[in-house]
């Protein structure tokens, strides 16, 4: 008794959630700086500009 | 120490003073209970009076009961069997039900600024508004409870255990639901919010109300344990209910 | 005395996102790269050892299923220390953490049920028992969805967060309490099928897997949460200049605007 296909599962269904996890952070991630990016660009900016990159 | 003195130069009229302090602070006492039994008043009289929905709780709680027997079929020995556990769910929903108004209306007319502003500790204020709403939606329910057990085809003592635990083990859900329903209270859809918030938070109350029914009912099993479980988690629940309810009302208003 | 103070000018420090960004910036790939050291080892010790007699090749679960649900539990540790940050302290990266933790938390608890599902098919014959530890899993994974509810809800992060950290607090409270319930409910229903998970004392052959992946998965959790605090950070900015560009153009002032006051969080 193996049962190897359930733990292919398992392993499949972690690794899918962790990599949507990281996916998420990650496109997120690079949504965010491009939304400061383009409110630079037209003028917008923290009074601390600078140092917060 | 004569610094002390200098400062506080009119040291004979001290006991005096102690006195009328005294007797200022039982004039606060005195009037804070008319405050509270007028509050308690005042909630149960608007709860009582048509659009308050107090027994719109009873209602659904007679409906979802009403509906079971066709989900699982009128085979009466089943329905004896699963009756309290039942009771006990539709009594549940039903006490969720009309939790989201708890704080609602009081935040619509304004008068929930004015009982954040009051000198009374806001943890007693919504306490009382908890026994209030408890009077107005939760007895209905345990008073419809042997009415509903009829239709569950259940005997005498199991009636009476049921009646006994929901008696208890309400006043525990609307503890724990005010802290819901003050969280939620500035949302724009609270309601639904209300009844996630709490469920996972109730099931203790749940699953000791119903073991106590069953304890009582099935003999070899002992009742005190569950029912002084249950009789615990209502007085945990009515501290930690109305302190979370008043820190959320305070943390949403400001 | 001076050791004290520099920890403290340190902490708060730390309570300034500006210069928590520059600091997790440093350090975040770092933590990447030790995450993906511990989990080259730990996948590969668990593919390296041998499978239980008893257990057969599902003893492999195991080793991703105990380290998430681990995670479930430091993670909402972790939530309710932010927010007694929040209430107690007022930190002002507190509910920044605890908003950004419910999500990572609520899918890690996903993976404990789904994994513990996946070995509970071949091992108990059934997906789903109604056994105390699986079913006190499921309640903490309701309330993750229930915070998460609650976040997405309320539009000011600010509100949101003292009343989310409250929620916390009284499920924090509400757990040990949940758990002893469902025990005593559990026994009461008890099958007599079903195996306990907690049956033997775990071998030290499977015991080494097991604890490199633990420590992969909470380096996976710690750098993913203080990504997604980053994310989250850059996210309140962003409003807070969008609110700006907004009230500047509505003045009527077509010049470049410039923020700082009126900035709430970050």
């Amino acid at each position: 008794m193996t049962h190897l296909g359930y733990v292919a599962v398992a392993y499949a269904a972690t690794f899918l959630t962790v990599a949507g996890l990281v996916l998420w952070v990650w496109l997120d991630g690079r949504a965010r700086r491009r939304d400061l990016a383009i409110l630079e660009a037209a003028g917008i900016r923290r009074r601390s500009a600078g140092e917060a990159q | 120490m004569r610094w002390r003195q200098s400062r506080f130069p009119r040291l004979a009229g001290r006991r005096c003073r102690q006195a009328d302090e005294v007797r200022l602070r039982s004039y606060a006492r005195a009037w804070k209970d008319v405050g509270m039994t007028a509050l308690l008043l005042r909630d149960l009289k608007l709860s009582v009076r048509a659009g308050g929905g107090a027994m719109i709780g009873v209602l659904f709680f007679m409906t979802v009961v009403a509906v079971i027997p066709f989900g699982v079929g009128p085979d009466l020995n089943l329905l004896a069997r699963i009756g309290p556990a039942i009771l006990w769910i539709g009594a549940l929903l039903a006490a969720l039900l009309g939790l989201d108004r708890l704080f609602q209306a009081e935040r619509e007319d304004g008068s929930l600024d004015l009982l954040l502003m009051q000198e009374t500790p806001l943890v007693l204020t919504v306490l009382v508004k908890c026994l209030a709403h408890w009077l107005a939606t939760g007895l209905p329910l345990v008073l419809a409870s042997p009415l509903l057990s009829l239709f569950m085809n259940m005997d005498v003592s199991a009636i009476g255990a049921t009646m006994l635990t929901l008696l208890v083990g309400t006043p525990a859900i609307t503890f724990i639901g005010a802290a819901g329903a003050a969280i939620a209270v500035a949302l724009p859809r609270g309601g639904l919010l209300v009844s996630i918030l709490v469920l996972p938070l109730a099931i203790p109350v749940l699953i000791f109300g119903v073991s106590a029914v069953y304890a009582a009912i099935q003999e070899p099993a002992p009742f005190l344990p569950p029912f002084l479980f249950l009789t615990a988690l209502t007085l945990v629940f009515a501290v930690i209910g109305p302190v979370a309810a008043a820190a959320a009302l305070r943390a949403s208003t400001d | 005395m001076n050791e004290q103070s520099l920890a403290i000018r340190k902490f708060s420090d730390l309570a300034n996102p500006t210069r928590f960004l520059a600091l997790s910036g440093a350090v975040w790939p770092w933590m990447a790269a030790a995450t993906a050291l511990f989990f080259a080892v730990g996948l590969y010790l668990c593919f390296a050892t041998v499978g239980d007699y008893q257990q057969g090749e599902t003893v492999r679960i195991m080793y991703v299923h105990v380290p998430a649900a681990w995670l479930s539990m430091m993670c909402y540790s972790v939530m309710a220390i932010s927010a007694l940050g929040t209430l107690v302290w007022r930190h002002p990266l507190a509910d920044v953490s605890a908003k950004t933790a419910a999500p990572i938390g609520a899918c890690f608890t996903f993976i404990a049920l789904v994994t513990g599902s996946l070995w509970g098919k071949p091992m108990w014959g059934t997906w789903w028992v109604w056994d105390a530890r699986l079913t006190s899993v499921f309640v903490l994974f309701l309330m993750y969805l229930g915070l998460i509810a609650l976040n997405r809800a309320v539009d000011d992060p600010a509100r949101a967060a003292k009343v989310g950290a409250i929620l916390i607090l009284v499920g924090f409270v509400n757990i040990p309490i949940i758990k002893f319930s469902v025990d005593w409910w559990n026994t009461l229903h008890q099958p007599a099928s079903v195996i306990r998970l907690d049956g033997p004392a775990i071998d030290p052959e499977f015991l080494r897997p097991l604890l490199v992946m633990a420590i992969a998965f909470t380096l996976l959790f710690f750098t993913l949460h203080v990504l997604a605090m980053r994310n989250e950070i850059l996210r309140r900015r962003v409003a807070t200049l969008r609110r700006l560009a907004a009230r500047s153009a509505g003045r009527g002032a077509s010049g470049p605007a410039t923020a700082g006051r009126g900035e709430g969080h970050p």
